[in-house]
């Protein structure tokens, strides 16, 4: 009898008209404040990749906006995922490439690394953006527990010499930190790498298209 | 309504039934992120935010929803308002939404939310359901605070590191260090060291229960003011 079915069913449909309108509210909600925050979001993230670029690279030598001038590209040599360069010119003259390499042979997951290298090529400054290693003792790489990173800095494959690229214990020239190799180990070899594709790969990179 | 014990109510969130000291929710959350005072401060507003909100709103529509649908309806609310509340921070708080970034979703299943929804604001007027929120929120935050403080203080050795990132550039110079001694001890840092902190933490708080002078016994006021 189609009338009972109907008394039967109201309830449910009761339910599912109240939870309908619910999930509407909650979306207009989700997607209200997703419109008003949207380019608050994006100017943050452009920010603070610009400020982690001017981090490693002298303002004064260049004068695009770096940020904008993105080319990505998948090397071996730069680990298994695609590595976004940045691109520093100063009056249409290339100045120095900023790489965004990411190592996997940190101790606990992934380390980010920011590392720019100039025309000549030399290290002109590393900086981890993220990483998961032990509080304590590996995440002595972040500049707010200590200066390692900085030691970086004027760096080039000729100085030191290439077989001192390793840390200490490995008879290089880089310190390790009490207790923790495996981290400073995988940033040196990471720099190393990157320095070993830039001198390579240079001028293929100040040429190609840039991203969209 | 005039039977409604605000001051109950307010003891309860802040003590008698404090959401992390007592009631044990929300520890994921409370565990991961206590290793700073700011950490703490961070998620502990954030959490009594959307608990206020979610109250709110759930006291709001106690009326019309159906029993059998009042949980997903519950969790449609609470997920929105975390959403909303991601946004806004990842828009207006940059710095310490990617300090606490992974945690805030998480938010959505602290069952301390959820859990003072069905138990209270579903059956309370919209006062009561605003003053429990604030309540319960503020205990959560006070306990994720000296939790944080706790660990900050003793594995790293400062107090308030990090407060630029909730209270701009001019809270720079707010991190007290103690000592010389940087290196601090590593337990209280690492994730058994959260556990150890909220043990000492529920037990100074059972300490103080009992020498407090025994009152006649309280009425929980969780049972249903207003059945609907």
């Amino acid at each position: 009898m189609p009338k009972q079915m109907i008394k039967n069913y109201a309830p449910a449909f009761i339910s599912a008209i109240i939870l309908a309108a619910f999930a509407i509210l909650g979306s207009s909600l989700v997607g209200f404040s997703y419109e008003s925050t949207h380019e608050q979001i994006l100017q943050n993230q452009r920010e603070t990749l610009r400020r982690q670029i001017n981090d490693v690279f002298p303002e004064a030598q260049h004068d695009n906006i770096v940020i904008d001038d993105v080319v990505s590209i998948k090397d071996d040599e730069l680990g298994d995922d695609e590595v976004k360069v940045y691109r520093a010119t100063l009056k249409q003259t290339p100045t120095g490439l900023i790489y965004s390499p990411v190592t996997a042979d940190g101790y606990s997951g992934d380390i980010l690394l920011t590392i720019a290298i100039n025309e000549n090529n030399q290290v002109t400054g590393v900086r981890v953006l993220q990483h998961k290693e032990t509080p304590g003792l590996g995440d002595k790489i972040e500049t707010r527990r200590s200066d390692w990173i900085k030691s970086f800095d004027g760096t080039s494959l000729t100085s030191p010499r290439s077989e001192k690229w390793a840390v200490k214990r490995d008879g290089g020239d880089f310190d390790q930190f009490t207790g923790a190799t495996i981290t400073p180990r995988a940033v040196v070899k990471a720099v190393k790498n990157t320095l070993q594709y830039h001198q390579l790969n240079k001028e293929k990179l100040h040429t190609m298209e840039p991203d969209s | 309504m005039s039977g409604i014990d605000y001051k109950a109510i307010t003891l309860d969130g802040l003590w008698r039934n404090n959401q992390a000291l007592v009631a044990l929710l929300g520890l994921c959350p409370l565990l991961a992120v206590t290793n700073t005072l700011i950490n703490g401060l961070g998620l502990g507003i954030a959490t009594t935010l959307v608990l206020l909100l979610s109250n709110v709103s759930v006291s709001i529509i106690r009326n019309w929803v159906r029993t059998e649908i009042r949980l997903p309806v519950f969790v449609l609310i609470i997920a929105s308002f975390v959403t909303a509340v991601e946004l806004t921070m990842n828009a207006y708080f940059h710095g310490l939404y990617t300090v606490l970034g992974i945690f805030i979703p998480l938010i959505v299943t602290n069952c301390a939310i959820i859990g003072r929804a069905e138990a209270f604001a579903s059956r309370n007027p919209v006062m009561a359901s605003a003053v429990d929120a604030l309540a319960m929120g503020i205990g959560f935050t006070a306990a994720l605070v000296v939790l944080g403080a706790l660990r900050e203080f003793i594995g790293q050795g400062t107090l308030f590191d990090g407060a630029h990132l909730m209270f701009g550039e001019s809270a720079l110079n707010w991190t007290m260090h103690f000592g010389d001694n940087h290196e601090g001890i590593l337990l209280a840092i690492l994730p058994p060291g959260a556990f150890l902190g909220l043990g000492f933490l529920i037990a100074i708080k059972n300490v103080i229960d009992q020498r407090l002078p025994k009152k006649p016994a309280v009425k929980v006021t969780e049972a249903p003011a207003t059945e609907s």
